[in-house]
């Protein structure tokens, strides 16, 4: 246990201080000169620690400080109604469906181009730089297009976030993918040949357990594009529920409290959804017969 | 049995590697005949071919001149009937499958009712003293328990033939006495017909009953020696004159064959 301590909690809580100090300063620095503007107009002249207490208790700060992001976050999470529209709980889990939607289509679609490629050489030479440049175009330019294209041919909602996830998901999957299914050393692929094993025979039993590891690897990565693409989609779509569009409502009206804990309630998904993520991989590693780590 | 039929017939066969460069005479030029029954060793330095002629039978490797038969038929025919069954260097397990598991994908692709899978898994395993191990997974096994279980999964399908690619060189020398003699146990209780890759003089002469010394640049056959060792073979009749006799052959034979630049 103490082993424990020191190897892993202790250093993580001294760079946690670490941040907390800088964002303290950060946040005293930035507020001081609107808190100073504020006094001279007031024609207060406080002491210098009621000053740096007053440039943290601002109602619409330009940084708040970390105690007032913490408050707000918990007031919006745990005492409000999970169907209230000031709930975190509500537009996390709003963002959260659209998410897990298009994690789940874009695995799936990740696959399939995967072993296309792997098995059909023109794909091999046609496929991989389309995909490539897919995720050169910025995400945020083509959210937009993706959300009017679907609206005018009627399919609104869920699925049009969805897809936007889809597209920045379906990306780590098939170039992890492709790499876990040709990873089988050649010693494999010839003791499949002395079966005189089918292409679906050794792509079954040799190429798809061999890419499991892989597979979590890339998927861990394709979850939190997930969430990033969910959250864009939220922007451009005039959303009232989601994470974000707590954000954009926040920037509107200058709510910065409002923002931050929207984006701690964001970062907190993506933590959750990568552990789980890593969680149900440990499991089917186990069950594949890995060594305990 | 004793009818020596011809399991492997070679003639001329030669494979030329293109490479950048240049060409790689892999094999040049040979000729051999291998009967029912027999355990016939290859043996010489690196780059002689004797991998290379083992997986051209086993229809890895294609042939640029020459013919080759296995039970008569092309290699690739005889692939396709699953003619043989193969060991490689490396065990070459599944990690992701327990050791019953791998003995049976063999079977599970040739499509083995579950039954006939289960009987045979049992079958072979105590073939090579595994019994106890079968819910393991290899990194549970050391390095000769793997490699006897991938001699398990090349037995499982009843393959007439063996084909054995220095299958216990990864090995220390004491595990690998243990497997040849094991080894020539099971060949004397399945009556197969091996074919033995491997670099130590000893372990040929010991285990054959035809030792085929090649030589490298071209990879050609320079002697083929018939052993007249009994089949019974405990482990001290490596120190017997007969035995020594026979190692010093195929050792002459290696030296004739290379030349050694220093």
């Amino acid at each position: 246990m103490t082993d424990r301590l020191r190897d892993k909690i202790w250093p993580v809580t001294v760079i946690l201080m670490g941040i907390l100090a800088a964002w303290y300063v950060g946040s005293y620095s930035m507020n001081a000169p609107f808190q100073r503007d504020l006094d001279r107009r007031a024609g207060e002249t406080p002491s210098f620690s009621e000053f740096v207490v007053k440039t943290m208790s601002q109602p619409k700060p330009t940084l708040p400080a970390p105690h007032q992001v913490a408050q707000n976050f918990f007031e919006n999470t745990f005492l409000r109604k999970v169907t209230s529209s000031r709930s975190l709980v509500y537009h996390a889990g709003i963002t959260l469906s659209s998410t897990l939607a298009g994690f789940a289509i874009g695995t799936v679609l990740g696959i399939l181009i995967a072993v296309g490629i792997v098995h059909v050489t023109a794909l091999d030479r046609s496929l991989m730089p389309w995909i490539i440049t897919s995720q050169t175009i910025p995400i945020l330019a083509l959210a937009p297009m993706i959300i009017v294209v679907l609206a005018a041919v009627g399919i609104t909602g869920l699925l049009p976030k969805a897809l936007i996830s889809t597209y920045l998901s379906f990306f780590p999957v098939a170039v992890g993918m492709v790499k876990g299914l040709r990873s089988p050393d050649v010693l494999h692929l010839d003791l499949m040949r002395t079966y005189n094993a089918s292409r679906w025979e050794t792509f079954w039993k040799l190429r798809l357990p061999a890419s499991v590891p892989f597979l979590f690897a890339s998927m861990k990565v394709a979850v939190a594009a997930s969430l990033v693409g969910a959250i864009v989609g939220e922007l451009p779509t005039g959303a009232i529920a989601g994470i974000g569009a707590k954000l954009l409502n926040g920037s509107y009206y200058s709510q910065t409290i409002d923002m931050f804990s929207a984006l701690v309630a964001g970062s907190i998904v993506a933590a959750l959804l990568v552990a789980a993520v890593g969680i149900v991989g440990k499991i089917v590693e186990r069950n594949m017969g890995g060594r305990a780590a | 049995m004793t009818a020596a039929m011809p399991v492997i017939e070679a003639k001329k066969l030669g494979l030329t590697f293109e490479t950048g460069d240049g060409q790689v005479h892999a094999l040049s030029n040979v000729d051999l005949t291998i009967n029912t029954g027999e355990f016939v060793s290859f043996i010489g330095p690196s780059g002689c071919g004797k991998t290379t002629f083992l997986r051209v039978i086993a229809d890895l490797e294609q042939p640029t001149s020459g013919t080759i038969t296995v039970n008569g038929m092309t290699p690739q025919q005889a692939r396709e009937q699953r003619a043989y069954g193969y060991v490689f260097q490396a065990a070459g397990l599944f990690p992701w499958r327990t050791i019953e598991r791998n003995v049976a994908l063999p079977l599970e692709i040739m499509g083995y009712s579950k039954q006939e899978i289960a009987e045979r898994i049992g079958r072979t395993l105590d073939l090579v003293n595994l019994k106890g191990f079968e819910k393991k997974y290899p990194w549970q096994l050391s390095g000769g328990m793997q490699q006897r279980a991938s001699i398990a999964r090349a037995l499982a399908f009843d393959a007439d033939l063996l084909l054995m690619d220095e299958p216990f060189g990864a090995l220390d020398e004491i595990v690998r006495d243990h497997l040849n003699e094991q080894l020539l146990k099971l060949w004397a209780r399945t009556e197969k017909t091996i074919g033995f890759v491997t670099h130590s003089i000893p372990e040929a002469v010991y285990l054959s009953t035809k030792i085929v010394v090649m030589s490298p640049r071209p990879g050609r056959v320079t002697d083929v020696i018939e052993s007249d060792l009994p089949r019974e073979r405990p482990l001290d009749i490596r120190e017997s004159p007969e035995f020594l006799a026979i190692a010093a052959r195929v050792r002459d034979g290696l030296r004739a064959g290379h030349s050694y630049e220093d």
